[in-house]
C-alpha cells in the first residue's frame, strides 16, 4: 500500500548528480545549457570546494538566444569550442538539458551528433536531460548512463559479461572486483568507467547487475542492447549485499556454499562491527523524506540489521519492477509514500516525532532547530555506504547524529 | 550564450528571497520547476539558519506543463497564506516560470486576498541577483509607504530639541557578506555619536517596521548593491537625507562620522577613536614594513572593492595593479577609484575575463570573492575573501564585521594572513635550496602542503599565464638560456611572475631575441621595485 502525494517538493533536479560525476568519469566535462539559477545550483553545491581546473560549467541563455536573433546551435559550437581549447585533455563532453532548454525546446541530442562529427577521434559528445520538470536529484545519473549506452562496444554473442550500474565508490567497485574474482564470475565491468574512454561492451552475454537503484531507465536501455537484468536487493548491508552477489553466483552457476565460502570472512567482520551500531540504533524510530531512491533499500537495512523501527518511507520515485525484491523484504504495514507535499509530510514529522528523520539540507536545520534529530541524506550518495565492509559505516551514519545527540551540553 | 565556469551573481529571484528571508512576516510565493528549492540551501546551510525561509515554490514538473499551471499557482498561493499567515505576500517567477508566462503576479492581485500582494518583475535573462534584491526592497518599501507620503511642499517636522537623532540603517540582508556583524559594528558607532537607530532592514524587519522608516531622521545606506533606489525614494518623497559613506576602513569610518555628523547636525568633532581601534597601529608597527608595496588584485561589488582599494593603499601601503567589479549597475565608481589608483577599471561578470587579468598582473594578493579563491588556487596566488560570492566559511561563528573600527581589525588580520610571514620571506630569498622551506611549499604558518598540485601546471603559475605564451607570435618568439632560466628562479616565487614579464617585455622593446643572465639585470635595474 503506497500513498501518492503530489504538491511542493522539496528535492534536487538531476542537475546534482554532476557534482559526484564529474568526480567518477574523470576526462569527461559537464557542460550544462541552462539559465543562471542552473550555474548558481552547480556552484552553491560544489562550490565550496576550491577548483584549480573545473569539469564543469554553464552555457547561459542570454535574451538574444531566446528572442531568436542568435543561433542557438552556433552559440554552442563557440562555447564547446571554448571549453575544448581550454581544457584539451578532455575525451567526453555531455551537453546537459535544463529547464529552460527544454521548454524553448533546444535540440540538444543533434547538437552533440553534429559537435562529435566535428570532433571526431579527440572527443566524443553526448546529451542527456537533467532538468527538474524530468529529473530528481539521482535520475540525473539514470540520464547521464544512459546517454553512454548506445556508446557502449557489442559484446560478441558467443561471450558473457557481468555488467555492474551505478557509480561506485573505487574502494567499494574495488572490493566488489575482488569477491567476483574469487566466485569466479567474470569478466566484470563497471559503468560508469572511471574514464569515459573505457567503454563496457554490452551484448547477448550480460548480465546486469544494478548496484543503484534508481537507474532504471539506463536498466532498460541495456536491456534493449541484450544485457539480461538480474533480480536482486541492493548491495547495503549483510543481507543486501548476500543476495546481490547471490543473484550474480545463480547466473554463473556456482553453488551456494561456495558463495558462503568466498563471503564468509567478510560477513563475518561485517557482523562484528554491526553489533556495536545496533546498540546505538536498536528500538530507534526513523522517518525519511523523499530524495534519492536509496530510501527503500536503506530503510530495510536499518529495519531488518540495525532493529530500527520505520515510521515513514518516502520515494521521490518508486519503480516497481526494480524495488520489487527491497518490498517483499520490508516489514509489514509500514507508510510509505511516493511522491511530496513538503508542507504535509513535515505535518506528520512533527506529530510523529521520529528518533531520527532523514531529509535534505534544506529541511535539516530548520528541524534541528525544533529539536529533533536528522540526518542528511545527500551524504548517503557521497559516503562508500555499499558491500559488506561498509555496512557498519552506513549505520554509523545514522548513529552518528544520535550519538552527538546525546554528547553535546551546549 | 554565455559560457560561465562560475557565476558572480544568481539570478534575481534569489534577490527577491534574500529580501523576504532577511524580513518577518513577509513570504515569498515563487513560480518555479521542481529543484529551484536548492536556493533554500544557502540559508539553510551557507548562513547556517534554524527556520525555513519563507518562500513556497509551485515545483512544477514535465507532466503539469501539458495542464494547467495557472491552477498550481493559484493553490501554491493559497496553501501559503492559509498556512503561513503572512502580512505581506510577495509574488515572483524563476527563470522557466518567465519562460511559460503563467502570469503569477496577475493571479495573486485577482484572488482577493486580505493582504498587500506585490508582483515582481524580475527578468531572469538580463538582469541578476543584486537587481532583484534592490528591486524587490525597493519595491516593498514604496509599496507599503506610498499612500502615506506627504503633501508636495509639506516640511519635515523637526525633532524634539535634545532628542537624540534617529537613523534608519538600510541595505543589510540574509545572504550578505557580514551584514550580521557589521550592524551591531555600526549601531555601536552611531550611539558612540549620540545616534539612535530607528529601524534595520531589510535585516530583522517587518512590514510594520517598513511603515516607521519616515519617523527617522535620515537614511544610512549601508550596502547600495540594494538599498540604493529606496534610499533615494524615501529622500524624494520623505525629505531624508542619506549618509552614503560606506565605514569600512579606518579612513572611510572618519569620513562616515563626520557626514554623520553633517546630515544630523551634531558636533562629532571630539569624538575619539575606541582604545579597541588596533589596525591603525598594526600598519604603523615595523613589522609590517614588508608588506610596503605588495602588488594586490581586487575583485567583488563595488561597495567592497573601493573600500579594499583605499585600504590596500592608505592604510596597509600596498599596491593596487588590478581593480574590478561584478556590479555592473555600479560601474562608475569603480572606474573613479581605478583612475585614481592609476589601474585600468575591470567591468565584467565573465569569470575567464577576470581570471585572465589576474594572471596578466602577477599580483602577490588577490583580494575577491569565492570565485577568485579557485583563480588564486591555479595561479598559486595567495587570496583573501572581501565580498560576496562567499561560501559557508565566510559566516563566521565569531564577531567578523567588516565596517567600523573593529572591521578595520579583522580586515587587518584577515588579509596578512595568507602572505609568506617576513622572516620565511627574507630567508627563501637568501637560500633556496632548503629542503622544507622552499618555492613550492606553502608558507608554513599556513601548514603543510605544496603550493602547486600539479607539475603540469609549473610553467603556468611561473608565467602566470597560458594565454601569454599563446599569443607570442613567429617574429616575436624569444627564448631564455638556460642560465637566465636558472637565475630567474632564484628570485622568490611571488615576485618572479612579474620579473618575468618585465624581462621579456624589456628584451621585446629593444629587440632582443635571446634572454641572458645580463638582460635580466638590465630589466630590473631598468624597472625597478
Amino acid at each position: 500500500m503506497v500513498i501518492r502525494e503530489r504538491g511542493q517538493r522539496q528535492v534536487f533536479c538531476g542537475l546534482a548528480g554532476i557534482v559526484w560525476l564529474h568526480r567518477k568519469i574523470q576526462d569527461a566535462f559537464f557542460l550544462v545549457v541552462g539559465s543562471r539559477t542552473c550555474a548558481h545550483l552547480l556552484q552553491s553545491a560544489a562550490g565550496v570546494m576550491i577548483f584549480a581546473e573545473p569539469r564543469f560549467a554553464t552555457a547561459i541563455l542570454q535574451e538574444r538566444d531566446l528572442a531568436g536573433l542568435a543561433d542557438c546551435n552556433q552559440e554552442l559550437d563557440r562555447v564547446a569550442a571554448e571549453i575544448l581549447e581550454r581544457r584539451p585533455d578532455i575525451k567526453t563532453l555531455f551537453l546537459v538539458g535544463s529547464c529552460p532548454s527544454e521548454v524553448i525546446k533546444l535540440d540538444l541530442a543533434k547538437a552533440a551528433e553534429r559537435l562529435s562529427a566535428a570532433y571526431r577521434g579527440r572527443v566524443r559528445v553526448l546529451d542527456y536531460s537533467a532538468s527538474g520538470l524530468e529529473t530528481t536529484f539521482t535520475q540525473g545519473e539514470d540520464a547521464c548512463l544512459m546517454s553512454l549506452v548506445p556508446e557502449l562496444p557489442a559484446l560478441a554473442d558467443t561471450e558473457r559479461s557481468l555488467l555492474v550500474l551505478g557509480t561506485l565508490p573505487d574502494v567499494v567497485e574495488d572490493q566488489f572486483q575482488r569477491l567476483f574474482a574469487e566466485l569466479g564470475i567474470g569478466p566484470v565491468h563497471f559503468l560508469p568507467p572511471r574514464r569515459a574512454s573505457e567503454f563496457p561492451p554490452v551484448g547477448r552475454g550480460t548480465r546486469l547487475l544494478l548496484a543503484q537503484p534508481f537507474l532504471g531507465e539506463t536498466a532498460r536501455a541495456l536491456q534493449g542492447r541484450g544485457a539480461t537484468l538480474l533480480t536482486a536487493p541492493y548491495p547495503f548491508g549483510i543481507e543486501g549485499t548476500l543476495g546481490w552477489l547471490r543473484a550474480a553466483a545463480d547466473a554463473w552457476g556456482i553453488a551456494s556454499e561456495r558463495l558462503e565460502a568466498v563471503t564468509a570472512p567478510a560477513v563475518a567482520r561485517a557482523k562484528l562491527s554491526l553489533a556495536r551500531q545496533r546498540e546505538a540504533l536498536a528500538g530507534k524510530r526513523i522517518t525519511f523524506l523523499p530524495d534519492s531512491q536509496l530510501e527503500i533499500p536503506i530503510a530495510r537495512f536499518l529495519s531488518r540489521e540495525c532493529g530500527m523501527e520505520l515510521v515513514e518511507v518516502a520515494t521521490p520515485f518508486l519503480d516497481r519492477q526494480l524495488m520489487e525484491p527491497e518490498l517483499a523484504l520490508l516489514p509489514t504495514g509500514v507508510r510509505l509514500t511516493e511522491g511530496q507535499d513538503v508542507d504535509l509530510q513535515l505535518d506528520r514529522v512533527r506529530s510523529d516525532r521520529p528518533d531520527l528523520t532523514v531529509c535534505g539540507l534544506g529541511l535539516a536545520n530548520p528541524l534541528e532547530s525544533e529539536g529533533l534529530r536528522t540526518k542528511w541524506s545527500i551524504e548517503l550518495v557521497f559516503t562508500p555506504v555499499h558491500g559488506f565492509d561498509q555496512a557498519a559505516d552506513l549505520a554509523e551514519l545514522f548513529a552518528r547524529p544520535l550519538a552527538r545527540g546525546a554528547l553535546l551540553r551546549v | 550564450m554565455q559560457l560561465t565556469l562560475w557565476s558572480y551573481e544568481g539570478p534575481p529571484h534569489i534577490g527577491a528571497m534574500r529580501i523576504a528571508a532577511s524580513m518577518e512576516g513577509v513570504h515569498l510565493v515563487l513560480h518555479a520547476p521542481q529543484g529551484d528549492t536548492y536556493a533554500d540551501l544557502l540559508f539553510t546551510m551557507i548562513e547556517r539558519r534554524g527556520q525555513r525561509p519563507p518562500v513556497s515554490y509551485t515545483s512544477f514538473q514535465a507532466r503539469e506543463l501539458g495542464s494547467d499551471t495557472a491552477e498550481l499557482v493559484k493553490s501554491t498561493i493559497q496553501a501559503a497564506c492559509d498556512r503561513f499567515a503572512p502580512r505581506v505576500l510577495l509574488i515572483g517567477e524563476s527563470c522557466t516560470a518567465e519562460l511559460i508566462q503563467d502570469q503569477p503576479g496577475a493571479l495573486a492581485q485577482g484572488m482577493g486576498l486580505p493582504i498587500p500582494v506585490l508582483s515582481l518583475e524580475l527578468p531572469a535573462y538580463t538582469r541578476k541577483e543584486n537587481w532583484g534584491a534592490n528591486e524587490t526592497f525597493y519595491q516593498l518599501v514604496r509599496g507599503l509607504l506610498k499612500s502615506r507620503v506627504p503633501a508636495p511642499g509639506a516640511e519635515r517636522e523637526l525633532r524634539k530639541a535634545g532628542a537624540r537623532p534617529l537613523a534608519n540603517l538600510l541595505g543589510p540582508s540574509a545572504l550578505g557578506f557580514r551584514c550580521r556583524d557589521d550592524v551591531v559594528e555600526v549601531t555601536r558607532l552611531l550611539d558612540s555619536l549620540g545616534v539612535d537607530v530607528n529601524v534595520v532592514a531589510p535585516l530583522g524587519a517587518s512590514p510594520e517596521d517598513l511603515l516607521r522608516l519616515p519617523e527617522a531622521d535620515f537614511n544610512v545606506c549601508l550596502y547600495p548593491e540594494l538599498a540604493d533606489q529606496t534610499c533615494l525614494w524615501l529622500e524624494r518623497m520623505f525629505g531624508q537625507r542619506t549618509v552614503k559613506t560606506v565605514p569600512i576602513g579606518i579612513g572611510a569610518t572618519r569620513d562616515f562620522i563626520a557626514e554623520v555628523g553633517r546630515v544630523a547636525g551634531i558636533d562629532v568633532s571630539a569624538t575619539k577613536e575606541p582604545i579597541w581601534s588596533r589596525m591603525p597601529w598594526y600598519s604603523r608597527s615595523v613589522d609590517s614594513t614588508y608588506l610596503t608595496g605588495k602588488r594586490v588584485f581586487i575583485f567583488g561589488d563595488a561597495t567592497h572593492v573601493v573600500a579594499a582599494a583605499r585600504i590596500a593603499t592608505e592604510e596597509l601601503g600596498f599596491t593596487v595593479v588590478g581593480l574590478g567589479t561584478y556590479a555592473r549597475e555600479f560601474a562608475r565608481e569603480v572606474r573613479e577609484a581605478a583612475k585614481r589608483y592609476g589601474v585600468e577599471p575591470l567591468i565584467t561578470d565573465d569569470y575567464l575575463d577576470v581570471e585572465a587579468r589576474v594572471a596578466e598582473a602577477h599580483p602577490e594578493l588577490v583580494l575577491g570573492t569565492q570565485m577568485e579563491r579557485h583563480i588564486a588556487k591555479r595561479l598559486g596566488i595567495p587570496c583573501a575573501v572581501v565580498s560576496a560570492p562567499v561560501h559557508i566559511q565566510d559566516f563566521p561563528a565569531r564577531y567578523a564585521p567588516q565596517m567600523g573600527f573593529e572591521g578595520a581589525n579583522v580586515i587587518f588580520d584577515t588579509w596578512v594572513h595568507p602572505l609568506m610571514m617576513g622572516l620565511e620571506e627574507h630567508l627563501i630569498t637568501m637560500f633556496r635550496e632548503d629542503f622544507e622551506f622552499h618555492d613550492g611549499a606553502t608558507p608554513s604558518h599556513l601548514g603543510p602542503g605544496a603550493r602547486t598540485a600539479h607539475p603540469s601546471q609549473e610553467r603556468s603559475l611561473d608565467t602566470g599565464s597560458t594565454a601569454e605564451t599563446a599569443a607570442a607570435t613567429d617574429e616575436n618568439i624569444m627564448a631564455w638560456t638556460s642560465e637566465a632560466e636558472q637565475e630567474l628562479k632564484k628570485i622568490p616565487f611571488f615576485v618572479r611572475g612579474k620579473a618575468r614579464r618585465n624581462t621579456e617585455r624589456f628584451a621585446q622593446e629593444r629587440g632582443i631575441l635571446t634572454i641572458t643572465v645580463e638582460t635580466l639585470y638590465d630589466a630590473k635595474a631598468h624597472f625597478g621595485r
